[in-house]
């Protein structure tokens, strides 16, 4: 009886919203740009296009997918979409940190605050879909900071494409997603593509170490495996032999069995691009383990971050991390680690925090530069205009280095950093231009 | 101490500690930004004064003594009593500066906050108290009011409530049929206007009151006076209104939400599939995942255009009977190793099966076939062309021109005729038809022969046997027809998103299907349907809240069964053994009773 | 005698299978000598390894098989209960005692105090857990707590996580942990030799308790029958959270032990330990405390010596990757054999 007295009131609620739609349909009928109503669904190019008609009187959008319209007094929507529950919220969390950061040290956008709305691809393909059409349900959204995986970026980079929102991920590094065959237009990214940094660690241990054996693992996340895929290939290519190509599950207890096995093939360096908690765990053990004692370890930027050095203990002392230089350059770095102490009471948890801060940063950046502002204080924003603008981003000075954007949407610093643990600080060792 | 004083204590304590642990795990700060009634109320004051309220309603409610002025004094004791905890935890902070570095929501914010804004911290706290204490009276006063006022009240509270946390939800479906300026009177940027929310409750009490009032009778009485042929006919108006409801409503819901409803239509599927092993014949599988995932990967190898596809992909139609023949085939080979097992033996065998197959998807072993961690991208959407999307398209473009006109529409074809189940509100047609013939035939399993040979499998396996059922046979047909929906599921999953990845197939799937079906009501099929929007529909609704989610998810599990064991919707069966005695089928045997 | 059908067909072919799968990597990797060369001492390495992560699993194990022992529960939130006594002795004891310079000049002190606050923790939320959770569906069907238990699973994962946050944790290092002992001629990270040393402590300790004492023959009872322990005169619900108190007190001790091995801690470290163990109790006989012990060591070192020695020899590529699908698969070879668990009693058939 309950049950039908809640139906009930369910079904008059969803009445009464009918009737409330009803009410006031004659008033205003038109569609948001980006409003893909299957009724109309046909073609939704042409169908953005005029409905930015009614924009303010003096502000006309010729954009050719499409504006978004700003209210004097309203603020800027951007999202995110981060991993931010389960497992690898570390990962996003930080990242996400990053991005309010930058809108908090970016101020106001021409005369417009910037708001953030934050959503969870929880590290998952279907995760990254769901997140990816609530963001493009929303027309008032200008851009995206996402996805933290690339398993999730691949299908959240169709969706929101197809809406012209823009979108720049600052972990994602798998190669599909920047490859001149399969990348969406609008997808950027201020990660290093895989293809870059494993290609980077191969050539560092080859020619600069002179090492000619080596191990790699990897724990079956596309990150890693991809990584750890490049630097084999290419250290094969540079005439080196790959002894082991092992994988270890990303939440293991116990990597001696694997270890002791990798000792047995004998290599001069192991190369584990994986994320911290395996890679500490590794890092601690093979100190431990007969035969490696003196082989060299390196690692990539999933591992670059304190957390990585105290997780380890001593034991990280001397192995060689890739990724972007974040020692030297510019003081953005400190007073951004300053204020993330401050805000959410830890240091970095990950080392995207970095490449989210500069992917908002060149976000932003952009949006200034194509934003029409009107008399009024109300805004268009040209979303082609603002791809093109993303796309032509060069020599941004960010935490990351100077970020440049390539024809394929890869935006990191070209330069990529081999940086050794010395006194539990990362220092830059050598770097890698392609 | 008197019993009474003790139990007010207790409950003062307790919500003390509640209130606590909301702002020491940070719901408090982060909800703090969330406004509920526009820059006036946000979530996170709704939350600290509401435990205050519902400390002096608890603690006023179980009074015995009728007095007002001691229910005042209890109620007020028990507001107090609620914020002792967070005043010393704001003393704490005055002597141990450095608490951040190891609880780290404990945040200048979050002291601010509890401090109601005070300079000076002592007095904030003080001054919590107070408020707090008076708050706990206004809970008293809430218990006061005669039941037929209450009740109105508190539902329409919990509405409007609701509306204001789902704001961006109702702002979403409302953009495209409002204007900017409406929109901007009803809403802010997040919570409902003071105005609407306060009009919004009134109206919503009103009703709730005239409903209680007489409305529910007046409405039972009429359908009680109908007669038989206009039952009849009522019956059919309703299910034809339903229908038409169904069809048009992704594009009443718009995008985002018909998203959700294809991801609680995938598990609504899963659950129907799990349903026939658990909730018919009992046999609790913790690894339902690995049908899924057949399934998922069949339909990539076959429609794939990429390397891990065939050189000729097939069509996700003629694709999808082998998916769902493959899960049943992985179904019914699974199930030969574990059939001897039972009860928990086999829940942790099934366990290890999806475990398999997950480490198994990302192998290195697997990756020339299946991809490994790279997944297999590039399976296309489905979708129906030629003569017969083409004869759709006579039937559907006429419905949807006419629907236009009220910004509402249907299945549509795209400008080449073709109609392409490729963004949620089209998905929603696949995953609405394939939940249709699920549930046709769990129905029609469920009141089979085999079916009640499940059932008394799932009742007592001995007898069973001894009353001739072969319970092998039945068994493996269990399995591998549960197994049918998993790949079905996983068919269209894959379709729908286009390349898969190893992460989508992890053991939390499995666990979020049993424990759909379980709160939904075991062996119930509307309970599947129930249970997937409670458990996936909701959640996803409040993705706002993404960092808390599974924390409130973890409650609303225990609450749920706390609340309902027999689950929200439960099979007539299934109830009338929970209300007959406590110790039926699936409860702990005692022993072998001599 | 039921007669021969395709089932035990299939079943044979299954053992036959899989027995014959191992004896071809074997001989792949002894005779034929694919993969890598391993010298005895490898060997030697990969059992010990095993053994000191074996007995960690027993450790947790031990808690799920109590409490099913009694309850015929699934406690899926006992890996939590590991999890938050782990957290919080990091974060409220051994960190600040390492800021004060405690750990390096009294050891033991300090250990002994991160044992203490641990075990309090983990016995703190067991106790919560079960009278919030379990307790008012004591009659319920047996499935309903099953589901609550996972709640409560994810309520003090993320309970956990707000309190302390999302980052890893670095446990402090013990100076008396590093290096390695040698014990019967096999050479030991002291680290896991403590945990093995520990574990063995405890579970002797736990086994005397339940067989001996007044409140272990209580527990006994209740796991016998309800009905006639309480007509007995035995609290059955004190029982039960005396039970939890026992089980809870040792995932807090497993939980300090593994934070001083693997030093890193986060709020999801429960979760595969977890499953791991309830893995474990329901290989070596649920209900059962030798078995628990013994199916935790069994895991540990099939999980360490399977990969090298079946997989490596079928030339299968990233053989470590798969050392679960290993335990999973003997785990169903050993309960197609002993439906009951290797020394289960036939509770399978009965109660189960």
């Amino acid at each position: 009886m309950k049950r039908i007295s809640w139906l009930t009131l369910l079904m008059l609620l969803l009445a009464m919203a009918l009737v409330a739609c009803g009410g006031s349909g004659d008033a205003e009928p038109e569609a948001d740009t980006g409003d893909t109503d299957t009724a109309a669904e046909t073609d939704t190019d042409a169908e953005e296009a005029d409905t930015s008609e009614e924009a303010a009187a003096e502000l006309t959008c010729d954009d050719a997918i499409g504006c978004v319209e700003i209210a004097a007094g309203d603020p800027i929507l951007i999202a995110s979409a981060l991993v931010i529950t389960g497992p690898n919220e570390s990962l996003g969390l930080d990242s996400q940190y990053g991005v309010e950061i930058a809108i908090e040290q970016r101020g106001e956008v021409a005369g417009h605050a910037v708001e953030l709305q934050a959503e969870d691809e929880g590290c998952s393909a279907e995760g990254g879909q769901t997140a990816g059409q609530k963001i493009a349900s929303n027309p008032s959204i200008v851009g995206v900071i996402g996805t933290s995986c690339s398993g999730a970026g691949v299908p959240m980079s169709q969706i929101v494409c197809a809406e012209g929102i823009a979108m720049i991920s600052p972990s994602n590094t798998a190669p599909v997603l920047t490859d001149p065959e399969s990348r969406q237009t609008c997808y950027f990214r201020t990660a290093h593509n895989d293809k870059v940094q494993g290609r980077a660690m191969a050539e560092y241990v080859f020619n600069e170490l002179g090492l000619t054996k080596a191990a790699a693992i990897h724990d079956g996340d596309p990150y890693t495996e991809g990584l750890a895929s490049v630097f084999r290939d290419s250290f094969i290519e540079l005439g080196g032999e790959v002894v082991a190509f092992e994988a270890e599950a990303a939440d293991a207890t116990n990597v001696e069995p694997l270890l002791t096995s990798i000792a047995a093939s004998g290599p001069e360096i192991i190369y584990y691009p994986v994320f911290i908690p395996l890679g500490s765990l590794i890092t601690k053990t093979a100190k431990e383990i007969d035969g490696l004692e003196g082989v060299v370890l390196a690692a990539a930027d999933g591992v670059q971050s304190p957390d990585f050095v105290d997780a380890s203990g001593g034991a990280a002392e001397g192995m060689y991390v890739s990724g972007p230089d974040l020692g030297f350059g510019n003081d953005i770095y400190a007073t951004f680690l300053e204020t993330y102490q401050a805000n959410y009471g830890s240091e970095p948890t990950a080392p995207f925090h970095a490449h989210a801060y500069d992917a908002t940063m060149m976000l932003l950046n952009a949006i200034e530069s194509v934003a029409q502002v009107g008399d009024d204080g109300s805004m268009l924003i040209g979303r082609q205009a603002l791809l093109d603008a993303l796309g032509s981003t060069s020599g941004m000075e960010g935490i990351t280095g100077t970020i440049t954007c390539d024809e394929n949407g890869d935006c990191a610093d070209p330069k990529i950093a081999v940086s050794q643990v010395q006194d539990g600080a990362f220092s830059s060792v050598w770097s890698y231009e392609p | 101490m008197n019993e009474e004083l003790r139990g007010t204590l207790k409950t003062g304590l307790v919500a003390g500690i509640v209130t606590l642990s909301l702002g020491m795990i940070g719901i408090l700060v982060s909800f703090n930004n969330r406004f509920i009634v526009t820059d006036l109320v946000t979530l996170a004051d709704l939350l600290l004064f509401g435990m205050a309220v519902l400390a002096g309603y608890l603690a006023a409610s179980s009074l015995k003594q009728n007095s007002i002025v001691s229910k005042l004094l209890h109620g007020g004791l028990a507001g107090v009593l609620a914020a002792v905890p967070t005043f010393l935890l704001i003393l704490l902070t005055l002597v141990w500066e450095d608490i951040r570095s190891s609880f780290i929501n404990v945040e200048p914010d979050l002291i601010a906050l509890v401090t109601l804004n005070n300079q000076s911290v002592v007095t904030g706290g003080i001054l919590l108290l107070v408020v707090f204490g008076v708050a706990g009276m206004a809970g008293v006063g809430y218990a006061l009011l005669p039941d037929r006022f209450r009740r109105p009240i508190s539902m329409s509270l919990a509405w409007t409530i609701g509306s204001g946390v789902m704001s961006d939800i109702l702002i979403g479906i409302l953009r495209p049929r409002l204007s900017q300026d409406a929109l901007r009177g009803l809403f802010g940027s997040t919570g409902l206007q003071p105005a609407p929310f306060v009009v919004l409750f009134v109206m919503l009490t009103a009703v709730f009151f005239w409903w209680q009032q007489g409305g529910q009778t007046r409405y039972q009485t009429l359908r009680q006076n109908l007669t038989p042929s206009q039952q009849k006919s009522s019956r059919r108006v309703s299910i034809s209104l339903l229908v038409i409801f169904l069809l048009i409503l992704p594009s009443l819901l718009g995008v985002y939400l018909s998203e959700i409803f294809n991801e609680v239509g995938r598990f609504v599927l899963m659950g129907l599939g799990l349903n026939i092993a658990i909730g018919l014949a009992g046999l609790l599988d913790l690894g339902y995942v690995t049908n899924f995932a057949v399934g998922a990967y069949i339909m990539a190898l076959l429609t794939s255009s990429s390397e891990f596809g065939l050189d000729n992909p097939w069509s996700f139609w003629l694709a999808v009977p082998i998916c769902v023949l493959a899960a049943m085939f992985t179904g019914f080979i699974l199930a030969l190793p574990v059939l001897k097992m039972r009860g928990d033996y086999l829940a942790i065998a099934t366990l290890g099966f999806g475990e398999i197959i997950r480490v198994l998807a990302r192998s290195d072993a697997l990756k020339p076939v299946i991809g490994g961690a790279q997944g297999i991208l590039q399976i296309p959407a489905a979708q129906i062309g030629g003569f017969l999307s083409q004869t759709l398209g006579y039937v559907l473009n006429p419905i949807n021109n006419f629907l236009q006109r009220f910004e509402l529409g249907i299945l549509a074809t795209n400008s080449n005729g073709e109609i392409v189940f490729g963004n949620p509100p089209q998905l929603y047609y696949l995953f609405i038809l394939a939940s249709l013939l699920m549930l046709f035939i769990s129905r029609r399993l469920n009141n089979s022969r085999t079916g009640r040979r499940w059932m008394a499998i799932r009742e007592d396996e001995d007898v069973a046997a001894a009353m001739g059922i072969n319970t092998t046979n039945a068994k493996v047909l269990a399995f591998t027809l549960s197994a049918a929906s998993g790949g079905l599921a996983g068919a269209i999953f894959a379709a729908k998103l286009g390349s898969i990845f190893p992460s989508s197939f992890e053991l939390l799937i499995s666990i979020n299907v049993l424990a759909l079906i379980i709160v939904g009501g075991l062996g119930s099929i509307p309970g599947v349907i129930v249970g997937a929007f409670a458990l996936v529909g909701i959640p996803q609704l409040l993705s706002e809240f993404a960092e808390f989610r599974l924390l409130l998810y973890g409650i609303a599990l225990i609450g749920m069964m706390l609340m309902r064991p027999e689950g929200l919707w439960p099979s007539e069966v299934h109830r009338r053994e929970i209300k007959s005695d406590g110790d039926d089928e699936t409860a702990v045997p005692v022993s072998v009773k001599p | 005698m039921r007669r021969f059908s395709y089932i035990d067909l299939v079943l044979w072919l299954f053992r036959i299978g899989i027995i014959g799968v191992v004896l071809w990597g074997v001989t792949g990797k002894f005779i034929l000598g694919v993969g890598n060369e391993y010298t005895v001492s490898d060997w030697l390495d990969f059992f010990v390894s095993g053994l000191s992560q074996g007995s960690l699993y027993a450790l947790i194990a031990l808690g799920y098989t109590m409490v099913y022992g009694v309850l015929f529960m699934i406690n899926f939130a006992h890996g939590e209960f590991f999890m938050a006594g782990a957290m919080t002795s990091t974060v409220l004891v051994a960190l600040p005692l390492q800021n004060a310079g405690y750990i390096d000049r009294f050891p033991l002190l300090s250990l002994l105090a991160i044992f203490v606050s641990a075990v309090l923790t983990s016995v703190l939320v067991a106790v919560l857990t079960e009278r919030i959770a379990y307790r008012p569906l004591r009659n319920a069907p047996r499935l309903v707590p099953l589901i609550t238990a996972i709640g409560a699973s994810f309520f003090w994962q993320y309970y956990f996580r707000g309190l302390f946050g999302s980052s890893l944790l670095p446990f402090p290092e013990f100076a008396m942990f590093n290096g390695k002992i040698a014990f019967w001629g096999l050479d030991f990270q002291k680290a896991d030799f403590a945990v093995i040393i520990t574990s063995l402590l405890v579970m002797f300790g736990l086994q005397q308790f339940v067989q001996r004492t007044k409140t272990g023959r209580a527990i006994r009872a209740v796991a016998e029958n309800k009905d006639a322990a309480t007509l007995m005169g035995i609290d059955v619900n004190r029982t039960i959270t005396i039970t939890f108190i026992v089980g809870a007190s040792m995932a807090g001790v497993a939980g300090v032990l593994y934070s001083i091995v693997f030093r890193q801690l986060n709020f999801v470290m429960g979760f595969i330990p977890g499953i791991k163990a309830f893995t474990a109790a329901v290989l070596g006989g649920i209900g059962s405390i030798p078995g628990a012990a013994l199916g935790g060591l069994f895991l540990g070192i099939i999980e360490a010596i399977g990969p090298p020695l079946f997989l490596e020899g079928l030339g299968v590529a990233g053989s470590h990757q798969l050392k679960d699908v290993i335990a999973f698969t003997m785990l169903v070879l050993v309960l197609i054999f002993r439906p009951q668990g290797i020394i289960g009693e036939r509770l399978a058939e009965k109660k189960a």
